[in-house]
């Protein structure tokens, strides 16, 4: 009799240890929607990625359509190209372009992708070459810094410009 | 008698490090003693004794764990205007640091020293020598059923914890501080990765869990048999099992977090 209310209550704290850990994976972890919806790959290049990691949201319209799947250096052309996994309940046309985009002031990136007017749609395994780098807060300061200097002497702004 | 005489150090080194070379013996007995979990029995008794009975510290003090970590992050996060961003601080912090740490350190203080306890009064009163005279192995019988036993509960109060500590932070910023359940909810779930935050927190506490019961065991184990070396032994259990806890943790971190 002893014996088997232990088992009970043995039986009951193996069970809320388990409760608690589904609902850390599912409410707090997000299970449900890592990756079992299918999706397709297509591939991108980029000339700066700016702080894009794996994993990171590919959002249309600010919805969430898929995930970036892995990023590679391409010493041929000196790109990154980014490896996408969009979901196949979405397609996109195939001149549909990708921009690397920061959520708010200071959130994190993400890829936006946006529909082109192409009657085809994207295949898995297209490659996507209309693409907007990260904006470099560096590059934009020293842009700004160099053609204040050139107001400033008085040249013609345009010549010091890239 | 000086202490910087060389035999005297040389004495206390070589004794140090027989401790250490018991310590790993029994360590890699116990490791070892697998086939001690079919003993379901005693392992279960263990469990009920270390898991069920301090199922309520960790729940509670995961919950105002979670109640404080709501409010300071509110505080914090309110200046820069990214309240909304306390959710997936609270779960990140939890599940990478918290759960694992604090429920490891409140396991040695509730369960490590009844444990050392036991085992030291057991030596003191010779009933571990009476078991050898019986051919009884009290590794096998006595300390293999407790070590399972606590690595199976460790994990499973850490995700108690873990849970009860967001549903304590969900508790204060929802309801009380007014941020807005999806953004809380949303944002937690955008920033916690199953895989990185979630299973690598439960590595953390089975580590801690192997750790804190071993440590219990083995200042019990090699206790003085007398009320004051079980004393002794049991305040070392608490100091001995956190700072290896925390100094683990630093590893551990720097190991599965690195970029």
């Amino acid at each position: 009799m002893q014996r088997s209310n232990k088992d009970i209550w043995v039986g009951l704290f193996v069970l809320i240890g388990a409760a608690a850990l589904l609902f850390l994976a599912l409410q707090s972890a997000n299970l449900l929607s890592l990756n079992f919806q299918k999706t397709y790959t297509v591939t991108a290049r980029f000339d700066n990625i700016g702080g894009l990691k794996p994993q990171t949201a590919i959002k249309s319209a600010g919805v969430v359509v898929g995930r970036v799947e892995s990023i590679t250096f391409d010493d041929k052309n000196f790109q990154a190209s980014v490896t996408l996994a969009l979901q196949s309940r979405y397609s996109f046309p195939k001149d549909s372009s990708l921009k690397v985009l920061t959520s708010g002031l200071l959130g994190e990136q993400y890829v936006g992708i946006e529909a082109g007017a192409e009657e085809k749609n994207l295949q898995p395994g297209d490659t996507i070459t209309a693409t907007q780098s990260a904006v470099v807060l560096e590059n934009l300061i020293s842009q700004f810094l160099y053609s204040k200097a050139a107001e400033g002497s008085e040249q013609p702004a345009t010549s010091n410009k890239k | 008698m000086s202490f910087w005489n060389p035999a005297d150090v040389g004495f206390a080194v070589r004794g140090k490090l027989a401790d250490l070379g018991r310590g790993a013996r029994l360590f890699a007995r116990l490791v070892g003693d697998v086939r001690g979990l079919r003993r379901f029995s005693l392992v279960r008794d263990q469990v009920h004794f270390l898991g069920n009975y301090s199922l309520a510290i960790i729940a509670v003090s995961g919950l105002f764990v979670g109640f404080v970590m709501g409010l300071q992050y509110f505080y914090g996060l309110q200046r820069y205007g990214a309240s909304e961003s306390v959710g997936v601080l609270i779960s990140l912090s939890l599940l990478r640091e918290f759960g694992p740490v604090i429920t490891a350190l409140l396991f040695a203080g509730r369960a490590g020293t009844s444990l050392t306890a036991e085992i030291g009064l057991m030596k003191a009163g010779e009933q571990l020598s009476a078991m050898e005279m019986m051919a009884v192995d009290p590794v096998r019988r006595v300390l293999s059923p407790r070590f399972w036993g606590g690595v199976i509960a460790m994990p499973l109060l850490s995700a108690v914890f873990c849970a009860a500590g967001i549903l304590g932070g969900w508790v204060v910023c929802v309801p009380l501080l007014g941020i807005d359940a999806g953004a809380f909810w949303g944002q937690m779930q955008n920033g916690t990765d199953v895989f990185r935050d979630l299973g690598n927190g439960v590595i953390k506490s089975i580590v801690f869990g192997f750790t804190v019961t071993f440590i219990a065991l083995l200042q019990g184990y090699e206790a003085q048999p007398t009320p004051e070396g079980v004393s002794r032994a049991t305040t070392r259990t608490v100091v001995v099992a956190s700072l290896a806890v925390l100094a683990l943790d630093f590893l551990l971190t720097a190991m599965m977090f690195s970029i």
